[in-house]
């Protein structure tokens, strides 16, 4: 098992014939993801790599090909558009790896998305991988495992740094997910805290935070009060100056607040441990899982 | 972006916020130019982009022409938190007799826009969100619908309970910036203060609006009001290069791929007692070019002392990583030592590729750190 995804995860992607989308649609499908559909308004009736039908909306990729599950892969101007298209159609769980989508676009499109019960991943995120079972996004599958560890991050490749060294360790993952690094963003650490808690499979998890917002201290909260299973936490960002963008829209000290001693404080705070370099996650959670 | 109040005004008043008038001066001469067209009294206002401005001696009320013409002086050239004055707001000096505060921000909990409003006007909102949080009232708002006459008109009548005309100006400025700050895809818009003049009349005085970066595709109106004179050139630089780069006071200058790894980076050069000179997120392409404007970026800082490449290939191939890193290091003349570290698809063929070369291999991030940090001295 895994959280958000099972082997009915049938995925339209759209932006298939696009260099990313494309090239990480092939991807997906060599990991064994059914991928059952592509959408390119204008590029209707084509086939992509001579087997994924490509269709002009999502609505009929659904009606024809059974897609639940779609991976967005269009630019930032047509981000919010093909999310709400999506969801319009019909698919329950929506992952949107897109950078650069504007915020007001993301307040607009979370109604919407409530409103037709759809769970959105990111956008500006890697996506997730359910090792064994599917990916959806862009996150390598050389470095993953199957096993007990669930893990949720805000960040992409400081995620795949985690999940080499669990890998290398010997600890397998249950899911790997890339919650995304903007300030407005469908699925949060709380949302994936609660999966994670619920799904059987997973034994223990990793949070990977960074500065900007209080998404970790809400997180924190919820796992003291409800949470049994290991965690351990780490928080990128302790050098960053306040009032400054670093890379992610959402990764931002303001006012004093989001900083990554905040956090910490948080965090350790609810018992949770964090890590004070990558390096230390797998070695503290194999501490506190043992004990 | 953040813009300048005189700016944020701009975009107000075309909301129809009552803004009072104002023009902005390079000079002492056009300051007093200004003051002579507008009648006194005026007040002068340095524009910069930092806050405390006021207690900084960056803001003043002038009387006389005398007072405009000492005030601009002492004004123009001004350092506050490190940013030099070069321009100065003349505005009308208007008779205070209250001071709200109203704000609106992305509330990143609820997902939606968050109207806060006070009757704490004037002073740091900062402030008074630690001290006395009860003064402050909120109002998340639902983006199907805007902000509803009867939330607007509720949250006037609590700042103003005893003056329905007041209690209706502030209504109508909530809802106009609320309308300001969709349209223009603001991440933040501030009055502080929104007064009252003696006769009851409002007006927005000072302004604060952050515009989102990744909507500037729709507003490419907005990008005349970028001020370079603000920008670091090695940002402008990056900004230019599509990079995400931070300037920073340390002597490790760091390239990464990815801005969670960037930031772990430079947090592990502090852990060994080193000091990074930036955060650069150099994305998931290795193009030579790419690599050539991060490192010229990079090296234009005469304080880097090494240079530390972090990268986790992911599915990009490390071979093809390090053929970018040495393409674009053999044609530069560069004379700090650098550290690359690769991991991911065939990481050994990369190191080996970077072991025939001036380059220092590191197989970790933790040992490519260590090794930046004792070349760097």
């Amino acid at each position: 098992m895994a959280i958000f995804v099972d082997d009915k995860t049938r995925v339209v992607v759209q932006g298939i014939t696009g260099r990313d989308g494309g090239f990480h649609t092939r991807e997906m499908m060599a990991y064994g993801t059914k991928v059952v559909a592509g959408v390119t308004p204008g590029r209707g009736g084509q086939k992509f790599d001579d087997k994924v039908p490509v269709f002009d909306s999502v609505a009929e990729a659904v009606s024809e090909q059974g897609a639940n599950t779609s991976v967005i892969f269009v630019p930032p101007f047509g981000a919010a558009g093909a999310i709400y298209e999506a969801a319009d159609a019909g698919c329950k769980l929506i992952v949107c790896i897109t950078e650069g989508v504007p915020t007001v676009d993301m307040v607009k499109v979370t109604p919407y998305l409530q409103e037709r019960g759809a769970r959105l991943i990111g956008p500006n995120c890697p996506g997730l991988l359910a090792p064994g079972i599917a990916k959806l996004g862009i996150l390598p599958t050389s470095i993953v495992k199957e096993g007990p560890v669930g893990l949720v991050s805000r960040s992409g490749t400081l995620t795949y740094e985690v999940v080499y060294q669990l890998t290398a360790a010997g600890l397998g993952q249950t899911t790997c997910l890339g919650i995304g690094g903007d300030p407005v963003i469908g699925t949060t650490f709380m949302d994936a805290i609660m999966a994670f808690n619920e799904d059987p499979k997973t034994e223990a998890f990793v949070m990977i935070g960074e500065i900007g917002g209080d998404a970790e201290e809400k997180a924190a909260e919820y796992i003291k009060a409800h949470v049994k299973k290991p965690v351990v936490s780490f928080i990128a960002g302790q050098t960053a100056p306040p009032g400054k963008r670093m890379g992610h829209a959402g990764a931002i000290v303001s006012g004093g607040s989001g900083t990554a001693a905040e956090k910490k404080a948080a965090l350790e705070a609810a018992g949770i441990p964090v890590a004070e370099r990558p390096m230390d996650i797998v070695p503290k959670l194999q501490e506190i899982w043992k004990s | 972006m953040n813009i300048h109040e005189y700016q944020a005004k701009e975009i107000f008043r075309s909301f129809g916020l009552p803004v009072p008038g104002g023009k902005v001066a390079r000079s002492v001469d056009e300051a007093v130019k200004l003051a002579e067209e507008q009648g006194l009294p005026v007040m002068v206002k340095s524009q910069v982009l930092t806050g405390g401005r006021g207690k900084a001696g960056g803001v003043k009320f002038c009387e006389t022409m005398d007072d405009v013409r000492a005030n601009a002086e002492k004004i123009l050239g001004l350092d506050i938190k490190g940013h030099i004055v070069r321009k100065v707001l003349i505005t009308p000096a208007v008779d205070i007799a209250s001071e709200y505060y109203i704000g609106m921000l992305i509330d990143r909990d609820s997902k939606k826009v968050l109207l806060m409003a006070s009757a704490e006007g004037g002073v740091e909102i900062e402030q008074v969100a630690k001290d006395t949080p009860e003064l402050i009232f909120k109002q998340t708002i639902d983006p199907r619908y805007g902000l509803l006459d009867h939330e607007a008109m509720g949250m006037g009548m609590r700042l103003c309970p005893d003056d329905i005309k007041k209690a209706r100006q502030l209504a109508a400025a909530m809802q106009k910036l609320y309308k300001a700050f969709v349209e223009s895809d603001a991440s933040l818009a501030e009055i502080n203060p929104f007064i009252f003049t003696p006769e009851g009349k409002g007006h927005a005085i000072d302004a604060k609006v952050n515009l989102d970066d990744n909507a500037m595709f729709r507003h490419p109106d907005y990008e005349v009001l970028r001020d370079l004179d603000e920008e670091n050139p090695a940002e402008r630089r990056a900004r230019e290069a599509h990079l995400s780069f931070v300037k920073l006071q340390g002597n490790v200058g760091c390239l990464v791929n990815g801005a969670g790894l960037a930031m772990a980076t430079m947090d592990l050069v502090k852990y060994y007692g080193g000091q990074p000179a930036n955060f650069l997120d150099i994305g998931g392409s290795s193009n030579p070019e790419k690599v050539v404007n991060a490192l010229e970026i990079i090296l234009s800082d005469p304080e880097v002392k090494a240079i530390l490449f972090n990268i986790f290939g992911g599915i990009t191939r490390c071979d093809d990583v390090a053929q970018g890193i040495i393409a674009a290091t053999k044609a530069m003349d560069i004379k700090v030592p650098i550290v690359v570290r690769l991991t991911g698809t065939n990481e050994e063929e990369g190191r080996a590729m970077l072991a025939k070369t001036d380059l220092v291999p590191a197989a970790t991030m933790d040992e490519a750190v260590q090794k930046a940090i004792e070349l760097a001295g």
